[in-house]
C-alpha cells in the first residue's frame, strides 16, 4: 500500500541560521529502497538538511513528512519512536569516546531493547561482521582509523535495523581504500537490508556510481534532479560545473570582492 | 554614542536570553532525575570523575589554608590573651565561611571546567547529536548524572575540607605554638553550634554545589561546538562559578549571621 509512496517528502522547506538564509523553498521525494544522493558545495547546507530530517532542527516554513508523518508535528515520544527506525552516519562517525567499539554498537540496544546479554552480543558480532571489523570490537574510538570509525558508526546505525540511513560526508578525507570500502558497503547494505539511503555530498564520482537518484543543492535551493545519468547529459551549466568539477563557471571561482587593480593600489571605496 | 547604547542593550538582551535558556535546561535536568535514579551505574561513574578526583586538592588546600589561619590567629589572639580561643577561631572560620566557598573555587576550576569542556567536546565532535539520533536523551544521559554528582559531591568535599583544615590548625596550634591540646578541643565543642555553625556551612556548600555545577553543565551544553568556542566555554564556566559563589555567599551569609 505505501511500498511506491516516497519514503520522506520535502515540501516548500524553508530554514535560516540567524539573518542568513539556508533553503529557501526546497522540495524533494526520497524513494523507499533507493540510494538517494544529495550534493552541493560544502556551506549549502547539506548537514542542516539531514538535521531537519531527523527532527534536531525545525524549519521556520514547510513540512517533512518521513513514513507518512510529519516529523515536526510528532510529540517528543513519537519522534524518538521514529528516530530508532531512522539511522544516522555522521561525518566524524559521532562514537562515544568513552566506551569500547564493542559497546558502541551495543548502545542502542541496550537502551532500547531488553535483550539479554548474549542476545546483545550476538547481534552486535553480526552488525560488526557486516562491516568487516568484528575483529575491532575491543579497540576504543580514538584507536580506530577514519575509515574504520565510519564503519563501527555504520554497523551502531543499523544495530536497531531502521528503515532508512542518512549519510553525512561518508567519503569525506578518505583514502582511495576505505572510500572503494564505504562505497560498496553503503550500496550492499541498501539493498541487502532493504533500506533506504540517503548519501549527502560531494564526491561526484564515488556518489554517482551508486546513487539511483541525485538531487543538486545550491543556494538554498534544489537547482538540478535526475538519475545519475540524466545530470551528466544536463542541460544547466551550474550542474556542469559541479559534476564535472570545474573551477570557474556559474560559481564564480572567486570570493565577492572588490576590483582587482583598485584593492592593490589600496583605494579606498 | 548611540551604537555604544545599542550594543549595551543588544548584550543585556543576549544576557537574559542566555539566562532563559539555562533556566530551561536546568528543569530539563531535574525532569530527568528519576531516569538517573533507575540507573545508578551513569551516576556512580560520575561521582568517581566529579568528586573522588577532587578529593586529593580539597585536602591539600584545606591543610594549608587550616594551617594558615592558625598561625595568622594565634598572632591576633595572644595580644589578648586568648590563644585558649584558636580552636573556636579556625573552626568557625573554616565551617561558616572558608570550607563551603574555597572548596566551591577550587570545585569549579577542577570539576567545573572538566565537565565543560567534555560536554563541549561531546557537542563537538557530534556525539550529543548523535545520540539524539539514536533516540536517547542527552540531557538524561549525560547531563543529569553529572549534575547530580556535583551537587552530591560538594557538601561531602566542603565537609572535608573543614575537617582537615581544624586538623592543620591543630598541628600548628598544639604542635608547634604549644597551645593546650585540650582547650583546642574543648573550646571548639562548647562554641560552634549545630544549627548556627555546621547546618548553615552546609546549606552553603550545597547551594554552591547546586550553583556550579548547573553553569559547568551548561556552559558545556550551549558552546559553540568549535575547538574556540570549547575554551571559551571553559573560561566562562571558571569565572562565572567563582562570581556566582562569592555573591551568594554575600547573600547567604547577610541572611544567615546578618542580625546577630
Ligand atoms: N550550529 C550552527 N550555528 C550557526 N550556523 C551554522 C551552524 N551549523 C552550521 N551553520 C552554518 O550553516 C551553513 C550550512 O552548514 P552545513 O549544513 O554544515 O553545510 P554542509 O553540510 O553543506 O557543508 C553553513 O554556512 C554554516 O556556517
Ligand atoms: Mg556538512
Amino acid at each position: 500500500m505505501t511500498e511506491n509512496k516516497p519514503l520522506i517528502k520535502i515540501r516548500d522547506v524553508h530554514f535560516s541560521r540567524g539573518s542568513k538564509l539556508i533553503f529557501d523553498g526546497v522540495n524533494m521525494d526520497i524513494q523507499r529502497g533507493k540510494v538517494t544522493a544529495i550534493m552541493g558545495p560544502s556551506g549549502t547546507g547539506k548537514t542542516t538538511l539531514l538535521k531537519l530530517i531527523g527532527g534536531q532542527l525545525r524549519p521556520s516554513k514547510g513540512s517533512i513528512e518521513v513514513d507518512g508523518r510529519d516529523v515536526h508535528k510528532l510529540r517528543h515520544a513519537e519522534l524518538y519512536k521514529l528516530r530508532k527506525r531512522m539511522g544516522m552516519l555522521f561525518q566524524s562517525g559521532a562514537l562515544l569516546t568513552d566506551i569500547s567499539v564493542f559497546d558502541n554498537v551495543a548502545y542502542p540496544l541496550r537502551e532500547h531493547t531488553k535483550l539479554p546479554e548474549t542476545m546483545i552480543r550476538h547481534l552486535v558480532l553480526m552488525k560488526l561482521q557486516a562491516v568487516g571489523l568484528r575483529g575491532a570490537r575491543d579497540l576504543m574510538p580514538s584507536e580506530l582509523s577514519g575509515g574504520m570509525a565510519r564503519r563501527v558508526a555504520l554497523a551502531r546505525a543499523i544495530a536497531l535495523d531502521p528503515m532508512m540511513i542518512m549519510y553525512d560526508e561518508p567519503f569525506t578525507g578518505q583514502d582511495p581504500i576505505s572510500m572503494g570500502v564505504l562505497v560498496q558497503l553503503i550500496k550492499v547494505l541498501n539493498d541487502a537490508l532493504g533500506l533506504s539511503s540517503i548519501v549527502v555530498s560531494h564526491d561526484v564520482q564515488e556518489t554517482c556510481a551508486i546513487a539511483d537518484y541525485v538531487y543538486l543543492v545550491s543556494n538554498g535551493k534544489v537547482v538540478d534532479h535526475g538519475s545519475p545519468a540524466d545530470l551528466a547529459q544536463s542541460e544547466s551549466q551550474w550542474s556542469q560545473q559541479f559534476m564535472q568539477g570545474m573551477a570557474d563557471g556559474p560559481v564564480p571561482f572567486h570570493y565577492a570582492a572588490r576590483e582587482y587593480a583598485s584593492d592593490l593600489l589600496g583605494v579606498n571605496e | 554614542m548611540v551604537g555604544y547604547l545599542q550594543g549595551l542593550g543588544a548584550r543585556s538582551l543576549g544576557m537574559f536570553e542566555r539566562l532563559g535558556r539555562g533556566a530551561v535546561f536546568f528543569i530539563n535536568i531535574l525532569l530527568c532525575i528519576p531516569s538517573v535514579l533507575v540507573r545508578p551505574r551513569l551516576l556512580v561513574a560520575q561521582l568517581h570523575s566529579v568528586g573522588v578526583l577532587s578529593f586529593s586538592l580539597i585536602v591539600v588546600a584545606g591543610l594549608f589554608v587550616g594551617m594558615v589561619l592558625a598561625l595568622q590567629g594565634f598572632y591576633t589572639l595572644s595580644d589578648f590573651g586568648a590563644e585558649g580561643m584558636l580552636g573556636v577561631m579556625v573552626a568557625a572560620s573554616l565551617v561558616r565561611e572558608l570550607g563551603p566557598v574555597v572548596a566551591a573555587l577550587l570545585f569549579a576550576g577542577r570539576a567545573g571546567s572538566a565537565l565543560t569542556a567534555e560536554i563541549g567536546l561531546m557537542k563537538a565532535t557530534e556525539q550529543l547529536s548523535g545520540m539524539e539520533m539514536m533516540a536517547v536523551d542527552p540531557v538524561a544521559r549525560i547531563m543529569a548524572p553529572r549534575f547530580l554528582a556535583g551537587l552530591l559531591s560538594m557538601p561531602i568535599l566542603a565537609t572535608l575540607f573543614s575537617a582537615v583544615g581544624i586538623l592543620g590548625g591543630y598541628f600548628i596550634g598544639v604542635g608547634l605554638l604549644g597551645i593546650d591540646e585540650g582547650g583546642y578541643w574543648s573550646q571548639m565543642q562548647a562554641k560552634i553550634d549545630f544549627n548556627q555553625d555546621i547546618m548553615n556551612g552546609l546549606i552553603k556548600s550545597i547551594v554552591f554545589g547546586w550553583v556550579v555545577t548547573w553553569i559547568a553543565v551548561f556552559e558545556g551544553y550551549d558552546a559553540i561546538p568549535t575547538s574556540e568556542g570549547v575554551s571559551r566555554a571553559t573560561t566562562r564556566t571558571v569565572v562565572h562559578s567563582a562570581f556566582a559563589v562569592l555573591l551568594l555567599d554575600f547573600i547567604l551569609t547577610a541572611l544567615m549571621f546578618g542580625d546577630i
